[in-house]
């Protein structure tokens, strides 16, 4: 009995070892193969046979109050792809998604998720800048660059960021110009010298509300105040009463739609702040904040990309997003969003290689340095032109001021009311 | 035996000086050195704030106004919790969105009155409406909770009711976000609350006053209900001992019924109270207040009427005096951010002194 087990058990061994020298040779010749094709990236190859597609992620905002944001900038990729007939070098695109909540948890759950799929190919994200600082590295960790239409924050594009922020690009400007713009449109155009901020905790308005104090302050302004609130929080008046202590002329709250329509509708209700001039920035420059904050909000101004110095493209991208989807675009970064995805197709078709069996190699470290290799890009928002860090804008903010017409509408004011250039 | 399994009885009575003393453990050291801690920093915060002189006695009383009205909505909603604890000795986590449901859904009708004109030329019957639909809503939602979610697991284990209850609250949650979006919806506002009035320089909004006093008549109306009528008498009762109540021909389920009832009305009408004072809905507006009232309702001592009253305009009070007073004497930057952290240190506090809350302790006696 028992040599016949130790005989079938060596029979088996010498058939396991015999498949193994097989699986062996089979890879070997299969790297043979691959010698005539040869094609290597330190970080990794992703292979797409014909006929598969090419997988491009989103991680976006989509739901919650803040979804505006993403599905904007949802819409403006989805039109990239629509213009470029829903093929890539013969492969269809494949555009999945994430929504990332606006805050640093959606953004690292999103991220995470993203990076477990090896098919993606490169993303596109994040909408709100406290996403991205967890996410981004962990993306670019998986060997998946991104490119964000909207995420503002200095820090995401600092020189001191690190190394892990490798992947990260943006073609949404720099918080340090529209931050800059809004403090000297608050000095040279309203006169006003003493100036209060609130923000959120937010990388985003945290950042942002900082480079305006500091502008503000240097063009020989005062800041009364520097306040900031929780993003969920509903009752300013408070925080408000505590800053109408300071006297200030001028309040600047460049946070997102909730607490932003709280703010707006409670500060003439406290004492002392009744004819003080409002400003917020691009991140409740939306028809969404018109129904948060109501009437409360005619008259208040905005800092936002300037939609009249766009490129040509862009009247024709507000066609076709016209006619795609109903309405008017719905925030500020769809046309980013375009441009974002223009690149990132861009830089694929520069670095994608096909093999003789028709397979699509693309080389992931390759992939982000012809990203960052963007230069003198043709998008609708302006040229774009990549810097070491990852910015690619080419900025130009302008302000808005909303007038009872646009409440009544919700439609976003489309002439700048004030440039600084 | 009913009640609570004996084990989670309260022990009283037997507190003499020395028995209290071999039962002080290392562990009560420690909480009472941090709620000793706690408080000198609170008091070092308050006076260094008062004699830095930042605020006027005018600021003060604006933000005792503020709080007082916030206080107001965290306390109608606590009544449900409290209410539901009492009879149930459950936390009916679902009772955030019962809140959510009435002013989302008033929300169409005060639209469509805004939409005909109705809404400033009868201003006091269309809120009436709004309130009434509010009302209606909440109170349908709260009642059918108890029917298809609670009353089968009435006898299973307590945790699963528990877990049921978040489960209902997702579930609340997301069948309202199908039904009207997940976008924001903004109130109309009401202009004949809108005006101010200046009384001795302090500012009173219009909407305040009307908060402040609605809050007050339901409450008072609800503990007389509670206290003084027959059905009010039934529900004590039943929440003292439900088998005894049985037995003198209480209808237990139709008094436990009554209980989601009462808890819905009074969410139906905080929500319209919520909607007024900051004219937004959403399906998510109910996460955070019921938070809030749940932390209310423990720190008046949950189960008890007026503690959660009290809990409710405690912690309106914190939230919005706290940074200004603690926290800006401290040197604290930007203390609003903290607001809820305040908000929670103040239940932690109160409970290393008081474990049973503010009001708890009588209750548990007459439990026990």
């Amino acid at each position: 009995m028992r040599k016949i087990l130790v005989a079938s058990s060596c029979v088996l061994l010498a058939m396991g070892s015999a498949s193994g020298l097989a699986l062996a040779a089979k890879e070997k010749a299969k790297e043979a193969k691959k010698e005539a094709f040869k094609y290597e990236d330190p970080i990794g190859v992703v292979k797409i046979k014909p006929g598969q597609p090419i997988h491009i992620a989103y991680w976006f905002v989509v739901a919650g109050p803040d979804a505006s944001l993403g599905t904007d900038t949802k819409r403006g990729v989805e039109i990239a792809i629509q213009d470029k007939g829903g093929k890539l070098l013969g492969h269809p695109i494949k555009l999945t998604g994430q929504d990332t909540g606006c805050n640093a948890e959606g953004g690292q759950a999103a991220a995470t998720k993203l990076a477990s799929d090896p098919t993606i190919v490169a993303a596109i994200g994040s909408n709100c800048s406290s996403e991205a600082r967890p996410g981004a590295p962990i993306l670019w960790k998986a060997g998946i660059p991104t490119v964000s239409p909207s995420n503002t924050a200095p820090y995401l594009t600092d020189p001191k960021r690190g190394p892990e922020y490798d992947g990260y690009l943006r073609t949404a400007h720099n918080d340090r110009v529209q931050g800059a713009v809004a403090a000297e449109f608050a000095i040279k155009k309203l006169g006003v010298k003493k100036a209060a901020t609130i923000h959120d905790g937010s990388v985003y308005a945290e950042q942002l509300q900082a480079v305006f104090a500091e502008t503000f302050k240097k063009l020989g302004g005062t800041i009364t105040a520097q306040e900031a609130v929780a993003p969920t929080d509903t009752d300013m008046r408070p925080v408000l009463t505590k800053i109408a202590t300071g006297k200030p002329e001028f309040i600047y709250y460049p946070i997102f739609i909730a607490a932003g329509g709280h703010i707006t509708r409670q500060v003439k209700e406290v004492a002392g702040l009744e004819k003080v001039y409002l400003m917020g920035a691009d991140g409740i420059f939306s028809p969404d904040f018109y129904k948060a904050a109501g009437e409360a909000a005619v008259g208040m101004f905005h800092s936002s990309p300037d939609f009249s110095a766009f490129a040509e493209g862009y009247k024709d991208f507000l066609e076709k997003h016209q006619k795609k989807y109903g309405e008017k675009p719905l925030a500020p970064f769809h046309a980013h969003a375009y441009d974002a995805a223009m690149m990132v197709f861009a830089a694929i078709e520069k670095v994608a290689k096909k093999a003789p069996d028709g397979t699509l190699y693309i080389g992931r470290k390759a992939l982000r340095d012809a990203l960052y290799a963007t230069k003198n890009f043709k998008g609708i928002t302006g040229t774009l032109s990549c810097d070491q860090y990852g910015d690619c804008a080419d900025p130009r903010i302008a302000v808005y001021q909303t007038t009872e017409e646009n409440v009544k509408k919700l439609v976003m004011p489309d002439k700048p009311f004030w440039k600084p250039y | 035996m009913a009640g609570p399994p004996p084990g989670l009885k309260p022990k009283h009575g037997e507190s003499m000086p020395r028995k209290l003393l071999e039962r002080f453990t290392a562990t009560d050291l420690i909480m009472w050195l941090l709620g000793g801690g706690i408080l000198a920093l609170i008091l070092a915060g308050s006076v260094a704030t008062l004699s830095a002189g930042k605020y006027s006695l005018k600021h003060w009383i604006d933000f005792m106004v503020f709080g007082l009205a916030q206080g107001s909505i965290y306390a109608l909603i606590a009544l449900g919790y409290t209410m539901v604890y009492g009879v149930l000795r459950m936390i009916n986590f679902a009772h955030s969105e019962v809140f959510m449901s009435g002013p989302y859904t008033a929300y169409f009708v005060a639209a469509f009155f805004h939409r005909s004109g109705l809404l400033d030329s009868h201003p006091v019957l269309s809120m009436f409406m709004v309130l009434l639909v509010s009302m209606a809503t909440s109170t349908l939602v709260a009642y059918l909770l108890e029917r298809i979610a609670y009353r089968p697991l009435r006898a299973a284990p307590r945790l699963v009711p528990l877990i049921t209850a978040i489960g209902a609250s997702f579930f609340l949650q997301y069948t309202f976000r199908g039904l009207y979006g997940s976008g924001f919806q903004a109130y109309p506002v009401v202009r004949t609350l809108e005006r101010h009035w200046e009384i001795l320089g302090v500012r009173i909004l219009g909407f305040q006053v009307v908060v402040i006093i609605a809050a007050a008549l339901m409450m008072g109306a609800l503990y007389f209900f509670v206290q003084q009528t027959k059905m009010g008498k039934a529900l004590r009762a039943v929440s003292e001992d439900k088998e005894t109540a049985a037995l003198m021909g209480i209808n237990v389920d139709r008094m436990i019924s009554m209980t989601f009832i009462i808890g819905g009305m009074a969410a139906g009408a905080a929500g319209v109270l919520y909607a007024l004072m900051f004219k937004q809905v959403h399906f998510f507006m109910g996460f955070i207040p019921g938070i809030k009232a749940f932390t209310a309702a423990v720190l008046g001592g949950i189960g008890n009427i007026p503690g959660a009253m009290l809990g409710g305009i405690f912690l309106g009070f914190i939230e919005s005096l706290g940074p200004s007073l603690f926290l800006d004497g401290l040197g604290i930057v930007a203390p609003y951010q903290l607001k809820d952290a305040i908000a929670f240190t103040m239940l932690v506090l109160v409970l290393i002194f008081r474990p049973t809350g503010i009001l708890g302790e009588r209750l548990a006696v007459k439990k026990a």
